[in-house]
């Protein structure tokens, strides 16, 4: 199993009931649904993974995901899951708002920023970091927002939303010291802290 | 993965008659009607304990024979790339029904049919009928083949209606359902090309009021409304991949014979569906899909808990069912929380695709029903 679906797996709950936000070809859902038995749904906007998604026997839904939440009551998902994908979307604001109020709890993760390959990049190279966590070149990048561990909880605090666990990921293994400076990705899993 | 395809090879349509006086179909209207033939046909087998049968529901202008060949036929029925060994609706795994609509004119009971009470031919007489009536007549014969509960209902367009109608009236009986291009209402654009292609065929004289059935039906009228029908169902690129401006005799002749191919093509639809459709049918079907409304509380009440799962297909150049139809479909699941899967299929053959994109809509069947029949097998009631 990846690391980052490893860490992700270990936060779930048996038989919970999960969104997976940019659920890409259904990989981490599935693997929750054979191991975990949880009730999953997908959401992903590319066509092809829709097809891929299906062949595994998941429920998914065509659309992207700043669209896609609207329709839930509060509260309809144990975990609301975007993994890689918030960085993605224009209004992150909006959708960690969103996955917070459809999901008891959400499960982020993102690649970190600050991570010291891509420091040194900006730094000593002057260019755009591309590294494993962060591939893509400036002019081909899905990503709209470079953020960093740091930039993460201080939006947290100033949401009142509350962090219940935050996994810090090297190439192979977790990071346990200055995690904004050696991990490439970061996993949060956070809730509302008011009414909760 | 799924088994070589093959052809379902000869198949027979079957008639069904009920709602015998003084048992006639109340319908939604109000009205009653009675004796009802409904024409089918039936694919592959049906096991044990009865729980693969599928329920195909054609479109507007489709009938009972979605599969394979009619004896001393060349062309195959309406869906025969979906229905066979092998293929998305695998019959060797499958019991398929399909039925014709009451109101259709292919074998069940419509406007052409002899009212027994005059011995005549219903004509405009015939009692308006909804998608509602359609699906209940349906349910008369689910029940004469001695199924509980159907593994799946489906069909496109129209089809999707009486699936998506078949979920609001018999929830319990449909353990998954595919509505294809389709809505749970007709929009006032959908209501227009419907009301168009009616006053075609009541402004052409031949109509005579309906009461045609002695003389010539309508053939002017009628194939215009096919005409208006077939554009609706293309795209404007489809239009230009398939036509473009090419010229049947490669120069333009100065007359108003059709010229451009697209012309060609219209008419000869037009032509040829006049030979197998009858005018009085195309009103009363196309007026049961205008008052299908199924939104909100129609489809499934506020209180009701429904465990039919749905994949819901649509197709991205398709204007006349545009997607947003059927994500209001899935939308309206999902605040129910109703198990449902969306795609949206990127074709450039509007709602004609839903006859075409056969890879795609194969691919996605043929998975979700291996999904749902597993669960069947696991008897789990989600």
């Amino acid at each position: 199993m990846k690391l980052d679906h490893q860490i992700i797996f270990d936060i779930v709950k048996r038989g919970a009931k999960v969104m997976d936000l940019g659920c890409g070809d259904g990989e981490l859902l599935s693997i929750l649904v054979d191991k975990k038995q949880v009730e999953a749904q997908g959401i992903e906007l590319k066509e092809e993974a829709i097809y891929k998604c299906v062949e595994r026997g998941l429920s998914v839904l065509h659309g992207d995901i700043e669209s896609g939440l609207g329709v839930y009551p509060n509260k309809s998902f144990d975990y609301v899951i975007l993994n890689q994908s918030m960085q993605e979307v224009n209004n992150v604001d909006y959708i960690i708002g969103e996955a917070l109020r459809v999901g008891k709890r959400a499960i982020v993760g993102f690649p970190n920023f600050a991570h010291i390959t891509a420091r040194c990049e900006i730094f000593f190279g002057g260019r755009t970091p591309v590294n494993d966590a962060l591939p893509y070149r400036w002019f081909d990048t899905p990503n709209v927002h470079f953020l960093t561990i740091k930039d993460f909880r201080e939006f947290c605090a100033e949401k009142n939303i509350q962090i219940l666990k935050a996994c810090f990921l090297g190439k192979k293994r977790l990071i346990r010291i200055f995690p904004n400076l050696f991990a490439q990705n970061a996993i949060f899993e956070i809730t509302q802290s008011n009414g909760e | 993965m799924m088994t070589e395809k093959s052809s379902l090879g000869i198949v027979e349509t079957k008639y069904f008659t009920f709602a015998h006086a003084p048992d006639e179909l109340v319908l939604e209207s109000g009205q009653k009607l009675g004796p009802i033939t409904l024409a089918y046909e039936t694919y592959g087998e049906l096991n044990k304990d009865k729980s693969n049968a599928i329920w195909v529901c054609h479109a507007l202008s489709g009938d009972a024979h979605a599969a394979g060949f009619h004896k001393d036929d060349k062309k195959p029925g309406w869906w025969d790339e979906m229905i066979g060994p092998g293929k998305a609706f695998d019959t060797n795994k499958y019991f398929i029904v399909c039925s014709n609509v009451i109101g259709g004119c292919r074998g069940s009971t419509g406007p052409s049919s002899i009212n027994p009470k005059t011995k005549r031919p219903y004509g405009i007489n015939f009692p308006v009928i909804t998608i509602g009536d359609m699906v209940e007549a349906q349910r008369h014969l689910l029940d004469e083949l001695g199924i509980e509960r159907l593994l799946c209902v489906t069909g496109g367009s129209m089809g999707g209606m009486q699936t998506l109608q078949w979920v609001a009236a018999y929830p319990d009986r449909v353990k998954s359902a595919i509505p294809i291009a389709t809505s749970l209402k007709h929009s006032p654009q959908q209501i227009a090309f419907d009301e168009v292609g009616r006053q075609a065929i009541m402004a052409d004289p031949a109509w005579r009021g309906g009461n045609y059935y002695s003389h010539v039906q309508p053939e002017r009228g009628l194939a215009l409304a096919r005409m208006i029908g077939h554009i609706t169902y293309m795209s404007d690129q489809s239009m230009e991949e398939k036509f473009s401006r090419r010229l049947r005799e490669g120069d333009y002749r100065f007359t108003f014979a059709p010229e451009f191919e697209v012309e060609g093509y219209l008419r000869h639809r037009g032509d040829s569906f006049v030979q197998r459709f009858d005018a009085n049918s195309y009103l009363f079907i196309t007026k049961a899909m205008d008052y299908l409304d199924l939104s909100g509380e129609k489809f499934i009440p506020q209180d009701k808990k429904i465990s039919t799962s749905f994949l819901v297909l649509a197709f991205k150049s398709d204007w006349l069912y545009p997607s947003y139809q059927s994500r209001d479909i899935v939308s309206f699941l999902k605040s129910r929380d109703v198990d449902a899967t969306y795609c949206e299929i990127k074709s450039t053959y509007g709602h004609d695709a839903f006859l075409l994109e056969l890879d795609e809509e194969t691919h996605l069947i043929h998975h979700f029903l291996a999904r749902i029949s597993q669960s069947v097998k696991n008897g789990n009631g989600r």
